[in-house]
């Protein structure tokens, strides 16, 4: 009998959790990631000749459940047509009965592992790309409740996908029962008899260091969109963390995101979006109160090359006045 | 009644096709019982024999004895019988019950031979130092997680000879050399490309990713059904499907 590594038995663990995909129009390719939930997978279409990320329920997951939260992620999913969310083109169960749906592959790399590596601007551009998908989403009565750098993607050609709805909330959806009990990230679901599900009352989801006081409460009630706009501003504080010192007005629009009772937060995500745009303008971020020299920073900031040449101007009609004043 | 969804098919998606070794090792039937008794001894045997060498610093000639001492009177004593699904895992039982063999026989400080009639298991046992040597316990695992890994990794090893006997027997054996080249022959996490693999086994790379994706799914069928067999119920089956298959990145 063969022997097998430690290694090779990591390996054939994860093999054997590879979904069959025998009966299906995909090839399996390899492993992308894993969640609590599910795994996504590399597959190619053999029909359209083109790869996809396949995201299959996580055997470990409980059966029911686990099943309808992925449907119900790729229906809410199929229903936000952005260009910031990710495309969801088929979904269905596999002949080993587990759900899966098939979404665009995307090339590129997480913002937590990119971030770093961009200068401000550029970050705080891809930050208004999440913020309009975002918005995008709310307009449609949907709420992501796990945004954070890991679930966003930014592709070759500086496209910005938001990623992993696995634990969104349908504003339109009540609420089931009361839960019993506090569950981790990404738990917390009911089955529908319909094949909906969400989260129970008291159900705690989300990534502790982006969430709301409301979300991490589990007043799933009273978590709608300023959820996420708390977590934008966890996501912002994160993009400015390579600057050390955070420029002022950018601390300022955090701290407003940030906020603890949601009344005091951004009102939309199309709001913070538009204050960080001010801050890339050089104009006044709304979230900041500035004082008279900061000020005068900003405007000789943003009207350096307006005010230099007046400067200049100014100086040489000086200098000529003077010159033509003595013979 | 279970409150399952249709969606993603029935729950009872797990292999029925053959009936639990644990429960047949406790029939009344002579025949089902050392069917059974076979099958246990198959997959549990290495794991105990490396689980006394760590746990009790058996030396190699002590963990033999015991291990053949432990197999030998759990058939002829029964041992098995005593399992009851509603209290645990049959691993758990298993453990328990060498823990207290091996306990009693080194408290008694005679070690008890086993008696003339019987049977003394074949099993290779050069071979299970061997693999002691090439892949040493680490101090990190303690004795419980380290039954365990032996455990998956006796299973592995079984589900892997099914594969290759299976693959032979059906004529397919380019399937199960391409597995065994992929998923086998690994340096750590290095792979060799689809298109190594069809200019080595010169076959188109469509080719390669057909047999693979079908001995892939072959080895997922044997890994559930070997664990259907060594469970007692479907509870256990799941829950040790979720701890064999649920492998966090």
């Amino acid at each position: 009998m063969r022997w097998l590594s430690n290694a090779t038995v990591a390996h054939l663990r994860r093999v054997a959790e590879w979904p069959d995909l025998g009966a299906t129009k995909y090839r399996l390719l390899g492993e992308l990631g894993r969640g609590g939930m599910g795994t996504v997978y590399l597959a190619e279409d053999v029909m359209l000749e083109r790869r996809v990320a396949l995201k299959v329920v996580a055997t470990s997951a409980p059966a029911p459940e686990a099943a309808a939260r992925m449907l119900r992620e790729a229906r809410i999913l199929a229903g936000l047509e952005h260009p910031g969310i990710v495309p969801v083109h088929d979904a269905g169960a596999l002949p080993d009965g587990r759900v899966f749906y098939a979404m665009k592959r995307v090339d590129g790399q997480r913002l937590d592992a990119l971030a770093p590596t961009l200068p401000l601007p550029e970050r705080l551009r891809i930050f208004r790309r999440i913020c309009e998908a975002v918005a995008f989403a709310h307009a449609r009565g949907v709420i992501h409740r796990d945004l954070k750098p890991e679930n966003v993607m930014v592709g070759p050609f500086g496209e910005v996908l938001v990623m992993d709805w696995g634990v969104a909330k349908i504003l339109s959806e009540p609420p089931p029962a009361t839960g019993e009990g506090a569950a981790a990230s990404g738990g917390g679901a009911a089955a529908r008899p319909g094949g909906g599900v969400a989260t129970a009352e008291g159900t705690v989801v989300g990534t502790a260091d982006y969430m709301a006081p409301e979300q991490a409460e589990g007043a799933v009630e009273r978590t709608g969109p300023p959820a996420d706009i708390f977590a934008l501003g966890g996501v912002l504080a994160f993009l400015l963390r390579p600057e050390g010192a955070a420029p002022r007005p950018l601390s300022a629009a955090v701290r407003k995101a940030r906020a603890t009772l949601p009344e005091d937060r951004y009102a939309s995500a199309g709001e913070l979006a538009a204050d960080v745009t001010r801050y890339l303008e050089g104009q006044r971020v709304l979230a900041h109160a500035e004082g008279p020299l900061e000020r005068a920073g900003r405007v000789f900031t943003r009207y350096r090359a307006a005010i230099l040449l007046i400067l200049g101007y100014l100086l040489v009609r000086t200098l000529l006045i003077l010159f033509a004043g003595h013979p | 009644m279970r409150d399952d969804t249709g969606i993603g098919g029935s729950a009872d998606r797990f292999p029925e096709t053959r009936s639990s070794a644990v429960l047949a090792a406790q029939s009344p039937d002579l025949l089902e019982r050392e069917r059974g008794l076979a099958i246990l001894v198959e997959t549990y045997w290495k794991p105990a024999y490396k689980y006394l060498r760590l746990r009790f610093g058996a030396s190699n000639e002590d963990a033999k004895d015991l291990t053949q001492g432990f197999f030998a009177r759990a058939i002829e004593k029964d041992f098995f019988d005593g399992y009851d699904p509603a209290r645990g895992s049959f691993r758990t039982y298993l453990r328990t019950c060498l823990d207290r063999f091996a306990a009693n026989e080194r408290k008694a400080a005679n070690r008890q031979k086993r008696s003339p009639g019987a049977a003394l298991l074949s099993l290779d046992f050069d071979g299970a130092e061997t693999e002691l040597r090439r892949e040493p316990a680490s101090a990190e695992r303690g004795a419980e997680d380290y039954f365990h890994d032996e455990f998956v990794r006796s299973l592995l090893a079984l589900s892997i000879e099914k594969l290759r006997e299976e693959c032979l027997l059906r004529g397919k054996d380019l399937p199960y050399r391409l597995f065994e080249r992929y998923e086998l022959d690994r340096d750590g996490d290095q792979t060799i490309s689809y298109d190594r693999l069809a200019e080595e086994f010169q076959i188109p790379v469509t080719q390669v990713t057909n047999f693979l994706a079908f001995a892939r799914r072959e080895f997922r069928r044997i890994v559930l059904e070997k664990l259907r067999e060594i469970t007692a119920n479907d509870r256990e089956f799941r829950e040790e499907a979720r701890s064999l298959l649920g492998v966090s990145s």
